[in-house]
């Protein structure tokens, strides 16, 4: 079998319990796959974040500035390893290498969200998507099993770049695209949380828009 | 418009317009990479992805692999759009992004005699660097089949000041990153008045067009009929040799007249009989600058070392090997055919010597050790690739662990075996191939060294 990242030839461990559930091979190598680490043990009950708190400070500062998000739940963990294949596939394009993902991205969502919610991939612009030729949100999203509605749009970049920085500070990023999302239960899809401040934003515009329950879902968490 | 505004725009236009053309001249650029408007009169355009009877094949790259093409819904072309995998580093090949390839001329520099070097070439390199002045001049192709440690690189001084002093433009090709990173300082020293490029990845010469190009394979992707002197630096590319996409690449990349030059310290089979039979011209340096004969490998069979390691065990004659190597404080290297093994074997060697140390290719800290080798720090280091050349560690011994695995080619093996023996204060050492039965690939290796050897002494290359 051909490695989806390395491309290295390995042989697959024919195991019982492969045979018996008929669950699918792994498309990567052991040892790519060992390079990845999933989010486990203690973490942060609201952001995913590994940490001992229940709820760690950033999140307590969100609930003061009134956020609408109650949850957000990620995969994997930002190491060097993540960084690279991240490179290569939003960058570089490598569409493929989703697949490298698909299993944990499936099990993690379904251990935390039943599926009759609603994915809203976070955007990019038309000038960002033309670039790369594809959403690395919207991939993401393509995994699971839960409709999307692309309920949100990029506001330009260029033309932001035009204004004056504090404006910008101020600026949003998103405005709605019409779509319908009054009462429904949405889960933003991206592909990295970092400070959180693009699914908050984005969180906030749904919930103006009458969406009722506002999770948010992501690759990593940095 | 007033006229001195009208000139300004036409000197706009025209220096706008020279800088494109130096931008794109010997290129193949993919059409999204092309930001500005480019002349259509000196370009064609072509689709990267082109259909086969067998499915894809990428006409950057070559890649005719199937299971590296894959399919995305694009936002481009509002398809399911197939792209190539194998080049994507180099930016995407897709079903909607063309190539972009210059037809235009190519301008050309004249240097008069810009080699600045005083060195001395052995009677074999001399022979070497006529043959190569020989085959620049008059357009050829030249096999240069040089021992490890011939000094190919002097070889080629002379032919490279020949083509430069006719406006030639000359690359200079290698499979590794690193190579690039050693050839291109050592040339820029002694072509210090030359415009010069290393091109990898990641280097801030990209994209220049200059006299003088150093790159890597995948480099070479951007270039198309742009070069009048190939040279293809093939030696000591364990473990990276046999990718289809380097002569694929470096046909592209080289003018349709121009000459072709391949360095190599182990032709394969094929070029092998082509010299033998008179069909390919070659040109041979057995022996080493030095004069003295290249050392010949032991067999040293070690059982079933990958079940024994099951236990966490080594069998006992590479123990002992180790021990003495740590005793007598003779630095080795040691070659392992697996990462995975080599990650596991090096805590438990290190109980034998705490700095022993392991690196393989993509090592992120390859440097820092490959240096603290270099300065003696590191007893033995494990590895799984041929190291930097520059590490001319002088006296050091070399054993393979394992040396029947596949991935210990012919070529392989006399690139370990050529690591020993390279400066002319210590021009002998111990290379032990560890085995679990014998293969062909050693004995041929062994025999590639003999033959070398018995060559030399023929033509009188050799101090005994
Ligand atoms: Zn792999
Ligand atoms: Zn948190
Ligand atoms: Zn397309
Ligand atoms: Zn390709």
């Amino acid at each position: 079998m051909k490695c989806v990242i390395c491309h290295n030839d390995w042989m697959p461990k024919m195991s019982f319990s492969i045979f018996l559930t008929l669950r699918q091979e792994d498309v990567c190598c052991p040892r790519c796959r060992a390079r990845f680490i999933r989010l486990e043990g203690n973490r942060c009950e609201r952001c995913s974040r590994l940490t001992d708190q229940v709820v760690c400070e950033d999140c307590i500062a969100w609930e003061k500035r009134k956020s609408v998000l109650k949850q957000n739940v990620s995969v994997y963990m930002y190491n060097d390893w993540m960084k690279e294949v991240m490179n290569r596939f939003k960058f570089r394009g490598d569409y493929a290498l989703i697949e490298a993902f698909r299993q944990d991205v499936r099990a993690v969502f379904s251990k935390h969200f039943s599926s009759d919610v609603c994915l809203v991939p976070i955007p990019l612009s038309p000038s960002r998507l033309a670039e790369r030729g594809f959403n690395q949100a919207e991939a993401i999203a393509s995994l699971l099993p839960s409709p999307m509605i692309f309920g949100l749009q990029r506001i330009d970049d260029e033309k932001q770049s035009k204004k004056k920085r504090r404006e910008r500070f101020t600026g949003r990023k998103f405005c709605l695209t019409g779509e319908n999302v009054a009462e429904k239960r949405i889960v933003i899809v991206d592909d990295i949380y970092t400070t959180g401040a693009t699914v908050h934003e984005a969180a906030k515009l749904l919930y103006d828009a009458g969406a009722c329950e506002i999770c948010s879902f992501t690759l990593i968490r940095s | 418009m007033t006229s001195a505004n009208k000139r300004s725009g036409r000197l706009v236009h025209f220096f706008f317009s020279g800088v494109i053309r130096l931008y794109m001249a010997g290129k193949q650029l993919l059409k999204c990479e092309l930001s500005f408007p480019y002349d259509e009169k000196y370009v064609q355009i072509v689709e990267s992805i082109v259909k086969t009877k067998k499915g894809y094949r990428c006409v950057r790259c070559g890649n005719e692999n199937q299971q590296l093409f894959a399919s995305f819904p694009c936002a481009r072309c509002k398809r399911i759009c197939t792209y190539c995998r194998k080049c994507v580093m180099m930016g995407r090949c897709s079903e909607c992004n063309p190539l972009v390839i210059w037809t235009g001329p190519i301008p050309s520099t004249f240097f008069s005699s810009p080699l600045k070097w005083s060195g001395k070439l052995s009677p074999a390199q001399q022979l070497a660097s006529d043959e190569v002045c020989h085959a620049i001049d008059r357009n050829d192709s030249l096999l240069v089949w040089a021992v490890c440690g011939a000094g190919k690189t002097e070889v080629l001084f002379a032919g490279i000041n020949l083509a430069l002093s006719h406006g030639k433009r000359v690359c200079i090709a290698a499979p590794r990153t690193d190579v690039v990173l050693e050839l291109a300082p050592r040339l820029a020293s002694v072509f210090p008045s030359v415009d010069m490029a290393a091109l990898y990845g990641g280097s801030e010469d990209r994209g220049k067009l200059a006299s003088l190009t150093v790159a890597t394979t995948h480099q070479l992707l951007r270039y198309c009929r742009a070069f009048d002197v190939m040279i293809v630096d093939e030696v000591d590319a364990f473990p990276y040799s046999a990718d289809p996409m380097l002569s694929y690449a470096v046909e592209r990349a080289r003018k349709p007249t121009s000459s072709l030059i391949y360095l190599t310290a182990t032709p394969n089979e094929q070029w092998r009989y082509e010299v033998k039979s008179g069909k390919r011209k070659a040109v041979m340096i057995p022996a080493r600058y030095h004069r003295h004969p290249l050392p010949v490998p032991t067999f040293e069979w070690c059982g079933n070392w990958q079940k024994k390691w099951r236990k966490k065990r080594l069998p006992s004659c590479v123990v002992r090997w180790i021990n003495e190597h740590v005793e007598r404080r003779k630095q080795a290297f040691l070659f392992v055919p697996h990462i995975d093994f080599l990650q596991q074997a090096v805590p438990h060697l290190q109980q034998f010597h705490p700095h022993i140390e392991g690196v393989h290719a993509e090592d992120p800290k390859r440097k820092e050790k490959v240096l603290a080798f270099r300065r003696g720090h590191i007893p033995i280091l494990v590895t799984t690739t041929i190291l930097e050349r520059g590490v001319t560690v002088p006296n050091i011994d070399v054993a393979v662990l394992g040396a029947e695995q596949p991935i210990f080619t012919e070529s392989a093996l006399v690139q370990i075996a050529g690591r020993v023996g390279r400066s002319a204060q210590h021009p002998t050492g111990d290379i032990r191939f560890f085995h679990f039965g014998k293969t062909k690939a050693m004995l041929k290796a062994k025999r590639h060294i003999v033959r070398m050897n018995e060559e030399a002494r023929k033509r009188g290359l050799l101090d005994e």
